[in-house]
């Protein structure tokens, strides 16, 4: 896969503190990355030093292959970022059309595109209104399209689905699927787990300013599995059934056992000690960590670790 | 079209289309054209005569004391005391001794005279004895009269201002005082008003956070230029329309006010001269003389292409601190207030140095202070009706001009960094100081 942008040692410091320190990696051509951490990791400034808003301290950004240049390369890019901001006295239509023209497209283009834009989101009504008399979710899908408007290859997303509706939130998570189908990279930044689990393919997780996790969502997963199996039975388990040194239990119900695998027998060793039992095997699943998880165990003991959303994992 | 033209673009529309802008333009002249109106209706109406019924029987005022004006008329109607003057339709009633260098002199009413009309009292009281002294002298008073007269108009004192090859200009101070404080109060008054405007667009989009939408897709500076540049747009449309109106409504005005009503303004106006008001009557005064008076020897030209030059040199030197202070301001109000000081207290204090180099054109502080971009837009033009190079030397003018250019460069230049760095930075309180380490800092 082509690597749209490729971010090498990117420094940034600040008087107080080092935001981003070091950090390197790459994002494929039409892949849907998820840029994760903690609250004050430094996810903000090495987003606004992709979107050229910042320059990097030390370390090089490549786009599409060559140097960034923040001057001609930010057409090729559509920001949203974190905290929404739209005139809000402005009508509608006229701020998308602004929006539009500053990324560099022609009048006539940016009004085909927008109303192409607007009947898609159903949001043809709206041209003539204000962003004061708009609801918080009517506001954020507004930002959407402003941000692809002009079809950039590369698209950052900070917190997409803060404020919509389950309704909403489907549409713009639709719009999202479609347009890295087309071809555009979608650069997700999330504290968020379930929809990082749910949208990623490719995930880098950064803390205090450094790299601490890189790979895809399965392979990660992979990579901190912790040999948990859930087993399920016709029968109901009796204790005398889990005396046994092949397995801790975790979690027990009727017919139903959460059990980590001693190391040193693979599954079979447990399948084939059930079946032995005389116990009906219903199902058999390996029970891989929620990224949720992951997380907070890499960035546990740090000061950050409590601002991190719980989510319940299913 | 480049994107600093759409940001210019957006700044002057929404701007222009606001309705504040379109009643502000409209109704501010017809306000002004009303205040006029009505302060010169009052002067005229208020002017109450006064009746005085003077007890000097016998005495020498009856006979020497006189009213030449209808303010205040004496009476000598016998039978009128202190307790019944107001019953008789009397305003006061005045005690005169009997001899002028006698005393007491004593005037009784129910309402405080004014002090206009108070002077007025003492001046006639003062001729009559002058006239007293001159007989007791053996002088005439019709003989040092007629003195008088001959030698009052023998003189007119023409100021011929000659340059160095010996060309002579004539010199005329009251026209040259009313150009100088009309434009530099024009500057002064704009240089607040935009400016606020600046900072408060620029505080806006800081907490709508729109800025770190616009600046993902250009440059901070770009989108603060485009803002300032909108924003002086807004404000030559605004003065262009202002001036378009009042000529009209003033041409319509006296077409529709009777000539009656013109010519008693005028002796209003006369009038005020004698009467003791505050400064501000006096300039009102210099400012419609200069107006009413056409001489040669103004360089239009000139003094037009200054005024623009000063007036947008002053604007941009002053609206990208103004920017750079709106940058770094969060939801506190009392923030932008104690930034604010130090940028406003130069202009005000520019506005003070222009009223004394109105009369003294040439003093040190009125010359430095017109050289230095600090304060240069306003006193420069109270001096440049006074006269170029006459007044003010050419070096000073391109001096100051030289200044003023680098002055804004370097402004803008600081307040491109500030504002890079504050509008995307919330909740922290900012001091001057650390704004000029965001500026010098290596980036």
């Amino acid at each position: 896969m082509q690597p749209v942008l490729e971010v090498s040692n990117l420094k940034k410091y600040f008087a107080t503190q080092k935001a981003v320190d070091g950090v390197s990696f790459t994002i494929g051509k039409g892949s849907i990355f998820g840029l994760l951490g903690p609250n004050g990791a430094g996810k903000t400034t090495l987003l606004r030093m992709i979107t050229g808003i910042f320059y990097p301290d030390e370390g090089q950004i490549l786009f599409n292959g060559r140097p960034f240049n923040p001057e001609s390369d930010v057409a090729g890019i559509g920001y949203m970022p974190e905290e929404r901001g739209l005139y809000k006295k402005m009508k509608i239509g006229e701020q998308a059309m602004y929006l539009a023209r500053l990324k560099g497209l022609s009048r006539e283009e940016s009004m085909t595109r927008i109303k192409e834009w607007f009947v898609k989101l159903q949001m043809e009504s709206w041209w003539n209104k204000k962003v004061e008399d708009l609801s918080k979710g009517m506001s954020q899908k507004l930002q959407f399209v402003t941000t692809v408007l002009h079809n950039p290859d590369l698209i950052i997303l900070d917190e997409p689905f803060s404020g919509l509706d389950p309704v909403n939130a489907n549409l713009i998570k639709d719009e999202i699927f479609r347009l890295a189908q087309s071809g555009a990279t979608i650069v997700f930044s999330t504290h968020r787990m379930e929809q990082v689990e749910e949208i990623c393919d490719h995930i880098v997780l950064v803390n205090k300013g450094q790299k601490i996790l890189d790979g895809t969502v399965k392979g990660i997963k992979q990579q901190f599995k912790e040999d948990i199996f859930r087993i399920a039975f016709d029968e109901p388990v009796l204790p005398e059934h889990t005396a046994i040194h092949l397995f801790q239990v975790i979690n027990k119900s009727e017919k139903e056992l959460i059990l980590k695998k001693t190391e040193g027998f693979t599954t079979n060793d447990i399948i084939s000690y059930f079946i032995h039992k005389g116990l009906t095997i219903h199902a058999f699943n390996e029970i891989l960590p929620s990224l949720n998880d992951i997380f907070i165990r890499q960035v546990e003991g740090t000061p950050q670790t409590r601002q991190f959303e719980t989510v319940v994992s299913h | 079209m480049s994107k600093i033209g759409i940001i210019i673009q957006r700044e002057y529309m929404t701007r222009v289309r606001n309705k504040t802008f379109i009643l502000s333009t409209f109704l501010l002249p017809i306000m002004m054209i009303l205040f006029i109106i009505g302060s010169v209706f009052f002067a005229v109406k208020s002017v109450e005569k006064q009746r005085v019924a003077v007890i000097n029987d016998p005495g020498y005022f009856q006979k020497h004391l006189r009213s030449d004006s209808s303010q205040v008329v004496f009476e000598f109607t016998p039978g009128i005391d202190s307790v019944n003057y107001a019953d008789r339709g009397y305003d006061g009633v005045l005690y005169l001794p009997a001899l002028p260098g006698q005393q007491p002199y004593e005037l009784i009413s129910r309402k405080q005279f004014g002090i206009a009309a108070r002077g007025y009292i003492e001046k006639q009281l003062n001729k009559a004895i002058e006239n007293h002294l001159l007989e007791e002298k053996g002088i005439q008073k019709e003989v040092l009269d007629s003195i008088s007269n001959a030698s009052e108009d023998a003189v007119a004192l023409k100021n011929r201002v000659t340059d160095k090859k010996g060309n002579s200009k004539q010199a005329n101070a009251g026209l040259a005082y009313g150009i100088g404080f009309g434009s530099g109060i024009l500057i002064y008054i704009t240089m607040f008003i935009f400016g606020a405007m600046v900072m408060r667009g620029v505080a806006e989009e800081k907490m709508n956070r729109i800025a770190e939408v616009i600046v993902s897709s250009c440059k901070p500076f770009e989108l603060m230029l485009g803002k300032i540049i909108g924003i002086a747009g807004v404000g030559l449309t605004q003065f262009l329309l202002w001036i378009i109106l009042i000529t009209v409504l003033m041409t319509a005005m006296q077409l529709f006010v009777p000539a009656e009503m013109l010519q008693q303004m005028q002796d209003a106006q006369a009038n005020q001269q004698n009467l003791p008001g505050g400064p501000n009557n006096t300039m009102a005064l210099k400012i419609l003389q200069a107006k009413t008076t056409i001489v040669e020897g103004v360089n239009w030209g000139l003094i037009i292409f200054c005024f623009l030059f000063y007036f947008l040199g002053g604007y941009l030197f002053y609206a990208s601190l103004f920017a750079a202070i709106g940058s770094v301001i969060n939801e506190d109000p009392q923030e932008a207030q104690s930034l604010m000081l130090p940028i406003t207290m130069p202009i005000i204090f520019a506005f003070i140095i222009l009223t004394s180099s109105l009369n003294n054109p040439n003093s040190p502080m009125a010359v430095w202070a017109s050289i230095i971009p600090f304060t240069s837009p306003i006193v420069m033009m109270g001096r440049i009706p006074f006269g170029v190079p006459d007044t003010v030397p050419y070096w000073q003018l391109i001096l100051s001009m030289m200044m003023l250019i680098g002055g804004f460069l370097f402004t803008t230049w600081f307040a491109g960094k500030v504002y890079r760095t504050g509008i995307l930075m919330y909740g922290k309180k900012v001091t001057w100081k650390e704004m000029a380490k965001w500026a010098f800092r290596k980036s």
